[in-house]
């Protein structure tokens, strides 16, 4: 029985610079207690197609141009706002995507809690506050907020990013919806609160028998999770199946691609490591203040991003950095590149030693090691175009003269995939892949023989983050490269690694061969957050969850 | 908080030593005496008052006595108004400026308020347009003129409204409460209009109108604690403005308050009073600012908790 | 070097539209920002000409005249001496400009420096320059101002020093807060890596992308210093006669405003309509400048 059913629905933004056509006659239904899982790129329209159910788009500009929503014979699409609160409060519940900014930090959780339950739109149906405490307190223990009771009149700001999640979470089920929307809810956490979630989120659709729309980009997760799959792309749908077929006969191109950009096996590349130390790094710590706690006999009590770390990367080699957020992944790229300062420890670049040098005696170093960074959008100076980006290092560093530049900058966008023609542009012009590939122009400019990746595909739509891996691949190839390529994403590593290390609170808890690791991790942090990855096939993924 | 409120006062004890030393050498270092009156006074005289308030010794044994009579609440004695004390004189324009600047305060507070909350409901919009014109003629349309062109309309051509005093005849606060408060409501529309379209389009916003909640309560409970932040630490800046109006406003009104004391004493180069007056402005001023401040603090949670933890 | 010109000659470059010049775009079709301009830049023409298309000479009294009505010999009237208001209201406007300039130029060079130093280097330094910053917003300087013009009489140069030195200080916090945030933006990082010097990094990094709050805030700046100018010479404790100001004028006008309600309104209008004219154009530029809106 389908407790929802969409028709030609059509979304469409009116912005200064025309029309642009969001969802297009978008088609679905969802039976009752099944889980519907909506896959798609950023800008596909899977959100949009959500939000306008519960009228939760800003208009202007979002408009609905045509379809219906028929939920238990209402359409929700043309029903009167009192009617919308009324389906908002008793039969749909959204979980957002970012737990960090979708709870207010003004009122308590507990407060944000009770809330459906006393301002009911329905006056029978409104519960005294104590009541509604009573029910929020046991919901609350069942979404595992350990002390639910006096956990009830914290702020957000006091729980953790997995623990807000798990208090929107009993949010949404406060009013016993009989459909609840998931808005990426696990995009924003790190894998092992992911995995966490999901299982939350799977045992509570099955004991309060809820059905679920899962909105997502990881295949991974829908993989394990959905038992229907929507596939969308640029506003319309592509392919609708259920999981297996989606997954193992899909007849869509565009399917096809998504499933192929996912990176998964070992690296495909032949290892170049050479028998020869590039960088040495020994018992490096790197400490920061703690400006956010007050001082202790005068000194602020110390952050270790980085403690006691020793590594070496040989010449030719791509290590892989792994580490949850907080880790100090980036500060370790940082201090071994010399733009933080070192508390203590050594940094050797071939046998000449970095630590201790001035930012003058520095500049020569700085043409052999460069930093590609994770956001597109913030590594680019707005104010320069392509071509004044790419000649800063090239002129900066006496490896162009006047004459020669504009050679040598379109050999570089050549290099990177950039079409010369958008030399005269600026980053704002650029879509995210576009962007990366000029940061990464500018870092292999000075022709480096070392370059630290931090987390540069994280920003990326799963497609362009394929393209923009092989290129990595290929600059390390003809450039010789050696590279530390810092992520979160486990397979992503796996894919373009020699050799992994892990690291936790600052400190590296597990290191070796890529595919050794793989197969016999010893830590147990590593063997959990190995344990935690979705795998983007669907019988894989059951049998790990089952094990969990 | 109470240890909180206690430092920052404690922080404030050498901004206003600063005050009081500036001032006093200013003032001191002013060409021309207190006394250099329009009749020449003879030097008998002449010396006898300057002995009577201390001129005739060195500069900073005369500062150290004012320093020591401040610490204790002694402002002096006025040098033109004879036989007054300074302390006497605020006293008596104190109650007129106090209830002046609370009822331009609630004017500015509640028309502004209203106002920009109206205004940010429905941006870019007649609903928006209108208030926020209105706004802009607030601000561009200072005191000193709108004062005199209100008195010209409501006071003389349509003779609806007394034109100056104070608590004289019924209606005669109106004009100058209006006066003083239209260009702080401007200022306050315009902020919690830009402080209330920054919030609604949080996230949390969102997460309250999908929990069934009513626009009205997603207003006013979500929206409205965190849009009004900026307006409550403009209160501070704006409460030492109004203080700064009162001089014009008073004028204009005739209305017998501290500001327009200040302005004569500074006409009359009434040393003495100018002096008690700027330490006294001063203080209240660090005050309100303290007040604002901490009441922006306690609005919010999060800093409200690291303040608690940090005792 | 042959091979050169040929791959030059072979790329066909698109243009691309830099952020200011996107701003400019979305600046010309905002219809009162671009009238704010237009007055805007009609008065400074006006002022710096005021000397050579005045109707009448500035001192010139006609006692028989007396205060008239706006006619045709006078368009805006005359004042109880029989001068003429046009003139008058023309060299007022020379002088209210010239403070709303030169004491915002003050606050300008002040706060940038200020602010600059205390984004830039961070740490201790700048927590010392904020917190004295911090301290002077404390301070009643409106007060402070009555008192500098008392004390050391009613001279124009202070009055800029003192208009000047009160306003730099938000100045000194806008450019603070931004140069901080630049600080902390990956492609400042990205220019660290690369080896550039610190003064690059300033010149070529950091100051194009404060330009445009500093821009926003100068033209917002120039308004309440006029403000404040006017309201001292309200009160007689700005500019002084024989020179004049649309404060003065609108002081004088009050004396008389029920027999000759025109010689308050005129000056007032003057007064308002330029204030306009810098507030639409600061919130046009405002609008046009932010990053937020440049994607749509």
């Amino acid at each position: 029985m389908a407790i929802l059913e969409v028709k030609g629905l059509k979304v469409y933004f009116h912005t200064r610079n025309g029309v642009v056509k969001a969802v297009d006659d978008v088609s679905f239904s969802v039976d009752s207690g099944e889980t519907l899982a909506i896959v798609g790129e950023s800008g596909s329209g899977k959100s949009v197609t959500c939000y306008s159910l519960l009228d939760l788009l800003p208009k202007p500009p979002a408009r609905i141009e045509g379809g219906t929503a028929f939920f238990d014979g209402e359409d929700l699409l043309t029903c009167s706002p009192d009617r919308m609160r009324h389906h908002r409060c008793n039969d749909i519940a959204v979980i957002f995507q970012d737990p960090m900014t979708s709870l207010n930090p003004f009122l308590t959780i507990g407060e944000q809690l009770i809330e459906p339950l006393i301002y009911h739109p329905d006056k029978s149906l409104i519960q005294s506050r104590s009541k509604a405490r009573e029910r929020a307190i046991q919901l609350l223990d069942e979404v595992g907020i350990i002390d639910p009771d006096s956990r009830f009149d914290c702020y957000p700001h006091e729980f953790s990013g997995g623990m807000r999640q798990r208090v929107m979470i009993a949010m949404a089920l406060i009013t016993k919806p009989r459909l609840l929307i998931c808005d990426e809810p696990t995009t924003a956490l790190d894998v092992t609160i992911q995995a966490q979630i999901l299982k939350l989120i799977k045992k509570l659709q099955q004991t309060h028998e809820v059905a679920v729309i899962f909105i997502s980009h990881d295949l991974g997760v829908v993989a394990g999770i959905a038992d229907k799959v929507l596939v969308m792309c640029e506003g319309t749908i592509r392919e609708t199946g259920n999981t297996d077929s989606i997954f193992y006969r899909s007849q869509n191109e565009y399917t096809k691609k998504l499933l192929a950009a996912i990176p998964s096996g070992p690296k495909k590349l032949e290892s170049r490591v050479k028998p020869e130390n590039l960088i040495r790094v020994s018992h490096l710590k790197t400490h920061f203040n703690d400006y956010s706690k007050q001082k202790i006999d005068g000194k602020y009590s110390q952050i270790k991003a980085v403690d006691d770390v020793s590594l070496n990367i040989s010449r030719g080699e791509i290590l892989g950095l792994v580490g949850e957020s907080g880790s100090g992944k980036s500060t370790l790229g940082r201090s071994i590149l010399q733009l933080v300062p070192n508390t203590a420890g050594i940094v050797n670049f071939g046998a000449d030693q970095l630590t201790g040098l001035s930012p003058r005696q520095l500049v020569p170093w700085r043409r052999r090691m460069q930093m590609i960074f994770q956001d597109p959008y913030a590594s680019l100076n707005p104010r320069m175009t392509v071509y004044e980006t790419l000649s800063e290092p090239l002129l900066y560093h006496g490896l162009a003269n006047r004459e020669n530049v504009l050679s040598k900058v379109s050999e570089l966008m050549d290099e990177v995939g950039l079409a010369r023609g958008h030399m005269r542009k600026y980053p704002h012009e650029f879509s995210g892949g576009q962007r990366q590939r000029i940061a990464i122009g500018r870092a292999i400019a000075t022709k480096p023989e070392f370059i630290i990746a931090d987390e540069p595909v994280s920003a990326l739509d799963v497609t362009i983050q394929a393209q923009i891996l092989d290129l990595i691949l290929d600059l390390v190839e003809s450039h010789n490269l050696t590279m530390m390529f810092i992520s979160h994403d486990l397979s992503v590593v796996r894919y373009i690694s020699d050799r992994v290390m892990i690291l936790h609170q600052g400190v590296i808890v597990e290191e070796g061969k890529t595919e050794e690791l793989w197969a016999n991790p010893q830590d147990p942090y590593t063997q959990n957050l190995l344990r935690s990855i979705p795998i983007a096939d669907p019988i894989l993924e059951r049998a790990r969850i089952e094990n969990i | 908080m109470f240890r909180f409120a206690l430092g920052r006062l404690f922080q404030a004890v050498p901004v206003l030593l600063v005050v009081i030393t500036v001032t006093f050498f200013l003032v001191h270092s002013a060409p021309g005496g207190p006394f250099d009156a329009d009749k020449a006074v003879p030097p008998e005289v002449l010396k006898a008052l300057e002995a009577q308030y201390n001129l005739d010794q060195p500069m900073w044994q005369q500062y150290l006595s004012y320093l020591g009579d401040v610490v204790q609440g002694d402002l002096g004695p006025s040098f033109k108004y004879s036989g007054r004390t300074v302390n006497e004189l605020i006293g008596a324009g104190l109650p007129t400026t106090a209830e002046l600047a609370f009822y331009a305060m609630l004017v500015a507070l509640g028309v502004g308020i209203t106002a920009g909350v109206t205004a940010s409901m429905r941006p870019n919009t007649m609903q928006d347009y209108i208030p926020m014109s209105a706004a802009m003629i607030g601000i561009c349309m200072p005191s000193f003129l709108l004062g005199p062109l209100l008195v010209l309309i409501f006071g003389i051509h349509l003779e609806w409204l007394p034109v100056s005093g104070w608590g004289d005849i019924p209606g005669d606060k109106i004009l100058p409460s209006i006066t003083l408060g239209t260009a702080y409501a401007a200022y306050i529309a315009r902020l919690s209009r830009g402080g209330m379209l920054e919030v609604l389009t949080q996230d949390y916003i969102r997460t309250a109108r999908a929990k069934g909640l009513s626009e009205p309560v997603v207003i006013a409970k979500h929206a409205l604690r965190g849009g009004l932040i900026p307006v409550v630490s403009f209160l501070g800046p704006a409460f030492a403005g109004l203080l700064g109006g009162s001089f014009v406003v008073e004028t204009i009104f005739q209305i017998p308050g501290l500001g327009r004391f200040y302005v004569q004493a500074a006409f009359n180069r009434d040393y003495t009073l100018i002096l008690g007056m700027t330490v006294f402005f001063s203080t209240l001023i660090i005050i309100f600012n303290l007040l604002s401040d901490m009441l922006a603090i306690w609005l919010n949670p999060k800093l409200r908790q690291e303040i608690r933890g940090s005792n | 070097m042959k091979q050169d010109s040929l791959s030059q000659s072979e790329i066909i470059e698109e243009d691309g539209s830099s952020l200011w010049n996107d701003a400019w775009i979305k600046l010309s079709k905002n219809y009162l920002a671009l009238a704010g301009l237009g007055i805007l830049i009609l008065l400074c023409v006006v002022s710096l000409l005021t000397p050579w298309i005045a109707p009448y000479s500035y001192e010139q009294q006609n006692l028989d005249l007396g205060a008239t009505a706006p006619s045709l010999q006078h368009w805006l009237g005359t004042d109880i001496f029989g001068r003429d208001m046009l003139t008058r209201i023309m060299y007022g406007g020379r002088v209210s400009l010239m403070v709303g300039f030169i004491a915002t130029a003050v606050a300008l060079v002040i706060g940038i420096l200020w602010g600059a130093i205390a984004g830039f280097y961070g740490g201790r330094l700048d927590a010392v320059m904020m917190r004295i910053v911090d301290i002077l917003y404390a301070l009643p300087f409106m007060i402070f101002i009555v008192l500098l013009m008392v004390v050391f009489g009613r001279n124009i140069l202070l009055l800029f020093l003192a208009i000047g030195a009160v306003e730099w200080l938000t100045m000194a916090r806008i450019v603070r807060g931004q140069v901080m945030s630049l600080r902390n933006q990956e492609f400042v990082e990205a220019a660290y890596s690369l080896g550039l010097s610190q003064w690059t990094i300033i010149r070529r990094h950091i100051i194009p992308n404060t330009l445009g709050p500093v821009i926003v805030y100068t033209t917002l700046t120039i308004p309440s210093v006029m403000l404040l100018e006017a309201f001292l010479s309200f009160l007689g404790l700005g500019i002084q006669p024989p020179e004049s100001s649309w404060g003065l004028l609108i002081n004088y006008g009050v004396e008389t405003m029920e027999e000759y309600p025109w010689l308050l309104i005129f000056p007032g209008v003057a007064l308002s309509l330029t204030l306009f004219a810098l507030n639409f154009l600061g919130d046009g530029l405002r609008d046009a400048l932010d990053p937020r809106t440049s994607k749509d």
